[in-house]
């Protein structure tokens, strides 16, 4: 009996049987964690007693709070800084769209920074920077005569970070475009040369169109990847100095999990306005893939 | 091709190329090399403020006294225990989500598709006071296995739309051919279509391991103590211990990024392959 039914229906319970182990660690570990996470950005709450009702306050106390105005900054001149890695990334993959021999080997250790941790990224950078023997700090006080401590000093911190984290997404983005040169229609090209189009002019009307798919994923890479960044703020300054190289993810984890104490409530308020901010491109981009999808 | 292949301009271009890839690359790997030389440097040339030149004498006991005065050991070995069950749970299971919305029509799948995207940009840490909370009550707290139970579930959601959209790239026929022949959805699934999916499956599997290797986020949210911390949060707390120790911190840092450097290089191929999500071809 039993049999049958199973004979009958193999079709329409099948897919849902292979989503079944799948669907459900994802629900429980994805999709629940952020419906309880806005739950709980309206309570004060220290992870372990109760739970104490406070409505908005949390995101009252947000717009008043100094430190979310940096880290917000912050994250905007992540963001802006980190789409550098498009441009320098093709630049990088033009350069190495030849075949002399070693080419291979050459273009994979190009793309190392991007296999390595962004932990040990964060502390070649700072050996890179620290102050009187950093081989950064020399050269800039050969150049001008004075040292600089890119990651003690309140103006250039985010800067010296930024760079750190451009360094394995341009070798992201080089790959993404090594890969689209790769397919670029070679009739095409000859066909734009014999027209008398090079350099410049090639570059944009010919070949950059048809890079279009690598340019989205780079887009899309880039931007999760700069809304995302905490490592290697965690590891370079700790937020510092005086919390100015602070962004959205870290300040969350500060204010959830550290010695300032655990506020999961506040915590989860900043983390809200994170996703809400993120929600704004992550939407651009699933309307995007769902409008290609459809065109299939 | 784009740029005008090398080989068509003059032989003095030709070598000022062939000179320009090596010198770019030095320059592009500096933060690496000078990490890689300052981990056998003595310990004597750091207080005699050799930073950056060459190293006195090559000093391989960095890497012994790293084992024998730190748990690198350890760390190390939890983050294998960590990395290892995550990247056969990822791949296993989106094996089978990638294979349900690749293939059937139902009336859902668009939407649970999307979801799997979606969830997989999302910002870690609205997660993140949730999921730390569940790993507690499961008591799994602060041991590898909430670590990889959070990262399998994690991870899937990418590993679903890299393994649907591969699925559905294969040809139809063969499965329509395999229902005319009475062949059970099951073993469509393990005996058509998963051989198939060996070079996904490569793909996804060294793509995996590179990033939960790397994970650092995590590691300092759901663990605590080094007899659980995997390497990459074993290094952050190592730094704070090994202060103006550039040698130790070095060599640590080296061994670190040794295992994905291995994987990258092993598996080249399939790692680009998987990092382009199959979109750019």
């Amino acid at each position: 009996m039993a049999n049958t039914v199973w004979k009958a229906n193999q079709r329409s319970l099948a897919p849902w049987l292979f989503l079944a182990p799948g669907l459900i660690m994802f629900i429980v570990y994805v999709i629940i964690p952020i419906f309880q996470s806005m739950w709980i950005s309206f309570y004060d709450w220290d992870g372990l007693g109760e739970k104490t009702w406070l409505g908005l306050a949390n995101y009252a106390e947000l717009l008043d709070d100094d430190a979310f105005y940096t880290s917000l900054k912050n994250n905007v001149i992540w963001l802006v800084l980190y789409m550098l890695a498009l441009p320098a990334g093709l630049l990088i993959a033009i350069f190495l769209n030849q075949s002399i021999r070693g080419m291979r080997l050459y273009k994979s250790l190009f793309f190392f920074p991007f296999v390595i941790s962004q932990v040990v990224v964060g502390l070649m950078f700072s050996w890179f920077y620290a102050p009187d023997f950093g081989l950064f700090y020399n050269l800039i006080e050969s150049l001008t005569g004075q040292g600089i401590a890119i990651l003690a000093d309140d103006r250039f911190v985010t800067y010296g970070i930024i760079v750190a984290g451009l360094w394995p997404q341009i070798a992201y983005v080089m790959i993404l475009y090594l890969t689209g040169l790769n397919n670029v229609a070679p009739d095409q090209v000859e066909a734009a040369r014999l027209d008398g189009a090079k350099g410049w002019k090639m570059l944009w009307y010919v070949v950059l169109p048809q890079l279009r798919p690598a340019t989205f994923i780079a887009v899309v890479v880039t931007v999760i990847g700069a809304l995302r960044s905490f490592d290697l703020v965690s590891v370079m300054t700790d937020g510092g100095p005086y919390g100015s190289s602070r962004v959205l993810s870290f300040y969350m984890y500060e204010q959830a999990l550290s010695e300032y104490g655990y506020r999961m409530g506040y915590g989860a308020a900043i983390a809200v306005v994170l996703f809400a901010i993120m929600m704004i491109f992550i939407s651009g981009f699933i309307w995007k893939m769902w409008r290609d999808e459809r065109g299939r | 091709m784009f740029p005008r292949p090398i080989e068509q301009t003059s032989p003095l271009g030709q070598w000022a190329y062939k000179i320009a890839v090596p010198v770019a690359l030095v320059l592009w790997l500096l933060p690496l090399l000078g990490v890689a030389l300052t981990s056998v440097r003595p310990a004597s040339d750091l207080a005699q403020g050799n930073y950056f030149g060459m190293p006195s004498a090559i000093a391989l006991g960095n890497y012994v006294q790293i084992f024998t005065d730190s748990p690198i050991a350890g760390y190390m070995l939890n983050s294998f225990k960590v990395t290892v069950p995550t990247v056969i749970g990822a791949v296993a299971l989106s094996c089978m989500t990638g294979f349900a919305l690749a293939i059937y029509g139902f009336r859902s799948n668009m939407i649970i598709f999307f979801m799997f995207v979606a969830g997989n940009f999302v910002p870690f840490q609205i997660l993140m006071v949730p999921v730390r909370d569940l790993t507690l009550k499961m008591g799994m707290y602060n041991s590898w296995t909430g670590l990889a139970m959070f990262h399998i579930a994690f991870q899937t959601g990418f590993c679903t739309l890299f393994m649907r959209n591969f699925i559905k790239a294969l040809p139809h026929e063969l499965i329509e051919a395999a229902r005319v022949e009475g062949v059970s959805e099951w073993q469509i699934f393990w005996h058509v279509v998963l051989p198939l999916m060996r070079p996904a499956i490569a793909a996804l599997s060294v793509l995996i391991f590179t990033f939960i290797w790397n994970d650092y986020f995590w590691a300092t949210v759901l663990t605590t103590s080094a007899d659980s911390q995997p390497i990459t949060a074993g290094l952050s707390s190592l730094n704070g211990q090994w202060i103006a120790q550039w040698h130790l911190v070095s060599a640590g840092s080296i061994l670190a990024a040794l295992p994905p450097v291995l994987m990258f290089f092993l598996m080249q191929r399939h790692f680009i392959a998987g990092l382009t999500l199959g979109a750019v071809k």
